[in-house]
């Protein structure tokens, strides 16, 4: 825009300047209010890392904890679930967990740092329910005659395995999330913090 | 350039056939001929729009942290007390919300009582502009059951023991008083269902009606045109557009001008939000950080300040009258202190509008008026004593005849002739 | 006509006074001294946190006053408590209501609410909290200048020593405690200046802002005049 005769340099010059100081104003004012719709300190504070102590997790085993108002389940898987994993690789969308949904730590042939320990969020990555556990093998209603064991959203029918990898041809499109989580000792699991990062 | 203001007025005409904007903005703020004499009393209508504007906007955000429940929570604290103190701790710069809401109470009491002493000034209130006052004054009754429903809600003592002393006033009432004010309880103490009520009353009720009066008042103000110092009309003298002599377009002048109250406002507001926001006491009561207790009344229980006028007046009052006794007559005082400012227009007999040309019984009696107000503030803020009694009587007559005296003494006034024109000073 | 105003202006402030007069000692500022608060956050935790809450006062938020997180795990956190818990205790408010008469209140807001016409809120409970004496009459053998009949013993007689009330109603210490009178001032005032932080733990901050927000509104009060005035050269 350039000044000619009909418009008032000096005026428009000040309207411009006057008008950037309020806009400054409006997005200062703006922040607050709406950083004040962000998880509170008490909502930070409740989905503060968890510990767990899987002392007592014998094999077959599994538990559920809350992190973040999430169920995060802890699993001993036996040998024979590790072995019946490995061969189902072609059912599965994701069998490698080429897709973001866990640490790079977790992301390996078993999803844990421990083969046998699963840590996961069970949450549905479709809508959001919380799939139910299916460790028994075989035929049931909603599951095929071969099922080697693992999770079936009663919601949608999504079925994942002992990994929490997703199935082919299912509405989930993802495997289950593998939260940041690490070992402190032997049996102590800490579930919403590792090496690389905090949250608190 | 060109094709991007082709767009623009393109989607202008589409809206314009369909609603009225270029319409309502022409007869609103750029078509709006306001008296080019506006001096400092006439920054604080703008400024009250601004404090409504910043009361809902704060108001918002406190109420989606905010909970209205008295039961104690596993520290013994009212859940509505401990939420309040959530908000200003625990909630992202949930503080600063809080205080603004608070600070923009009593902002916004100080900018309407501005307001109207404007109206009184320079006669605003009279003919042709009754419906604007009265729309003003159910405004400002309508903020005071605002603030009254919203001072509930922190629950603390000076909350809980003010709507208790309110509440209880309105039993005086012959007949069915006590039935009301139970009713308006929704339980035999003020509580838990109190809290909720006024959190709803607080939060929806009046505000929409606010915000309805206030569209009616401007609505009625641009319909008739704007008072001025002077108190004389601008539309008698037009040019041959017909646009008045004295006359200036709202939008940008008064725009540009109100862009400058506005800023000093926010300096003042803004050194007692972030420097004194209790204000001393009076703008957040310090008993106020004490959790209510249905079972311990503070010593000292003083309404806010912007109340206490009014609650002198109700306690001048220590006579029974007709057998019955003085302190249902007490608030028949406090009612009718504010009620018959709505009068105002029929009471005012001067030939005049403006202070500046009238006489200095109208002068006298303003001042009276304004000093007795403020020391009726004053002692409403203060216990009783006998002499602080006396005082608060004699104010309240002074209140009083201020206005039920105004036909004999308006009229009467030996007032110099208003101007042709308007004059700046 | 002024000088009946006058005096009708002056009248209340001649009856204002009456009443009983609270004499409240100022209490030191150690706003910004962060080893005093860090003292003072010790001392609450050890000697006032047994009895009451702070319910609103999250242990994490002591970062704000210089203490790192693993001080705060190891020096003022009990077992089991998470690092942003509130500052809640473990006595029941009942149980609490039968001991002492009434439960202790909570504490994280009180140097607001103790604020009044006679000082702030710190400098009462500065007063407050080294006007205890010995008073037999008590159940708990204590009483104090500016809260009469408290319910609350003397938490800190230890250090303090034991003080009587003269005849003249000034206190007398009759014998000394562990810490001298002006050591004891001086933690009791670290102590009040815990409190008053934690009272409103964002003041320094919101005093810091406003000064930003003023310079920033100085600055648009330039502008807003200057486009005012421009505009306004057209109208006489």
């Amino acid at each position: 825009m350039s000044c000619d005769d009909k418009v008032d340099c000096g005026r428009r010059r000040l309207l411009v300047a006057t008008a950037a100081v309020g806009g400054v104003a409006g997005v200062a004012v703006a922040v607050p209010f709406v950083a004040s719709m962000l998880p509170s300190e008490r909502a930070k504070a409740a989905g503060a890392p968890v510990e767990v102590d899987i002392s007592k997790l014998a094999p077959g085993e599994m538990m559920t904890v809350e992190w973040r108002g999430k169920p995060v389940w802890v699993i001993n898987r036996t040998k024979e679930q590790l072995e019946s994993m490995a061969k189902i690789d072609g059912e599965l969308a994701d069998p490698k967990s080429e897709k973001p949904m866990q640490p790079d730590y977790a992301r390996n042939a078993t999803r844990s740092i421990k083969p046998e320990i699963l840590v996961a969020v069970g949450i549905c990555t479709h809508l959001g329910c919380s799939p139910s556990e299916k460790f028994k093998t075989g035929a049931e209603s909603g599951i095929a005659a071969d099922w080697p064991g693992g999770f079936f959203c009663p919601c949608h029918g999504s079925t994942f395995d002992l990994a929490g990898r997703v199935y082919k041809g299912k509405p989930a499109p993802d495997n289950l999330e593998i939260p940041p989580y690490m070992y402190l000792g032997d049996a102590r699991i800490v579930i919403g913090k590792d090496k690389n990062h905090s949250d608190d | 350039m060109s094709k991007v203001n082709a767009l623009l007025q393109g989607t202008l005409n589409w809206v314009d056939e369909r609603f009225p904007l270029t319409k309502l903005w022409k007869e609103h703020l750029a078509e709006y001929y306001a008296p080019k004499n506006f001096n400092f009393w006439y920054f604080f209508g703008s400024l009250a729009l601004l404090v409504l504007v910043l009361q809902i906007v704060t108001g918002i955000l406190l109420t989606m942290h905010f909970k209205p429940d008295a039961s104690l929570n596993a520290s013994g604290v009212p859940v509505a007390f401990a939420s309040v103190e959530y908000i200003m701790r625990d909630v992202p710069w949930g503080w600063l919300i809080r205080y603004m809401h608070s600070t923009g109470a009593s902002a916004f009491f100080f900018v309407v009582y501005m307001h109207m002493f404007r109206g009184m000034l320079y006669g605003s209130y009279r003919k042709p502009r009754e419906l604007i006052w009265i729309f003003g004054m159910i405004i400002f009754l309508a903020l005071m059951a605002e603030a009254f429903f919203g001072y509930l809600l922190p629950w603390g003592q000076m909350s809980f023991w003010g709507a208790q002393v309110i509440v209880n006033l309105f039993s005086t009432i012959p007949l069915i008083g006590p039935d009301f004010s139970l009713w308006l309880r929704g339980d035999f103490v003020v509580g838990d269902a109190t809290l909720n009520r006024f959190f709803s009353f607080h939060v929806i009720a009046v505000p929409l009606v606010l915000l309805g009066l206030v569209a009616a008042h401007i609505i009625a103000l641009h319909e008739v045109g704007s008072n001025n110092p002077d108190g004389i009309e601008i539309k008698k003298k037009k040019d041959g557009n017909g646009i008045p002599l004295d006359g200036i377009p709202f939008h940008p002048y008064y725009t540009v001008k109100d862009i400058v109250g506005v800023v000093v406002f926010l300096m003042v507001f803004s050194v007692i939000l972030f420097f004194m926001p209790e204000f001393g006491g009076y703008f957040l009561e310090y008993n106020n950080f004490f959790p209510a207790d249905p079972l311990v009344t503070p010593l000292h229980i003083a309404p806010v300040w912007y109340f206490t006028p009014y609650y002198s007046i109700l306690r001048a009052v220590t006579y029974p009258l007709f057998g019955i006794d003085a302190k249902f007559w007490g608030v028949v005082a406090m009612g009718a202190s504010t009620m018959i400012l709505f009068l105002l227009p029929w009471l005012d007999r001067s030939p005049v509008k403006s202070i500046r040309y009238r006489g200095p019984l109208y002068k006298g009696f303003l001042t009276a008026f304004i000093v007795s107000f403020l020391i009726l503030g004053y002692l409403g803020m203060l216990g009783p004593t006998p002499v602080r009694t006396v005082m608060a009587q004699i104010c309240s007559v002074i209140y009083f005849a201020f206005f039920l005296l105004m036909p004999i003494y308006s009229s009467l006034d030996k007032c110099q002739p208003e101007p042709d024109r308007v004059t700046s000073k | 006509m002024k000088k009946f105003l006058t005096a009708i202006l002056f009248v209340p402030f001649l009856a204002f006074g009456a009443g009983p007069e609270l004499h409240l000692d100022r209490a030191p500022d150690k706003s910004n001294d962060m080893a005093a608060l860090q003292n003072g956050a010790k001392i609450f935790v050890n000697y006032c946190l047994n009895c009451h809450s702070a319910s609103y006062m999250r242990y994490n938020r002591l970062e704000e006053i210089g203490l790192d997180d693993a001080q705060i795990k190891d020096n003022l956190l009990f077992a089991g408590e998470k690092y942003g818990e509130l500052m809640k205790i473990a006595m029941q408010r009942a149980e609490a209501k039968v001991w002492f008469g009434v439960a202790p209140p909570d504490l994280t807001i009180i140097a607001r609410a103790r604020a009044s016409e006679f000082g702030s809120g710190p400098d009462w409970l500065y007063t407050y909290l080294r006007t205890f004496y010995r008073d037999e009459t008590r159940p708990t053998g204590w009483n104090n200048m500016v809260f009469a009949n408290v319910g609350m013993p003397h938490v800190l007689w230890e250090l303090q020593g034991d003080q009587v009330m003269g005849e003249d109603h000034k206190l007398k210490l009759v014998k000394p405690g562990k810490l001298k009178p002006q050591e004891f001032d001086a933690m009791v005032g670290d102590l009040v200046a815990y409190l008053k932080y934690m009272g409103e733990p964002v003041a320094e901050f919101r005093k810091r802002l406003g000064v930003i927000v003023l310079i920033f509104l100085a600055v648009a009060f330039v502008f807003a005049y200057a486009l005012k005035r421009e505009y306004w050269k057209d109208i006489h």
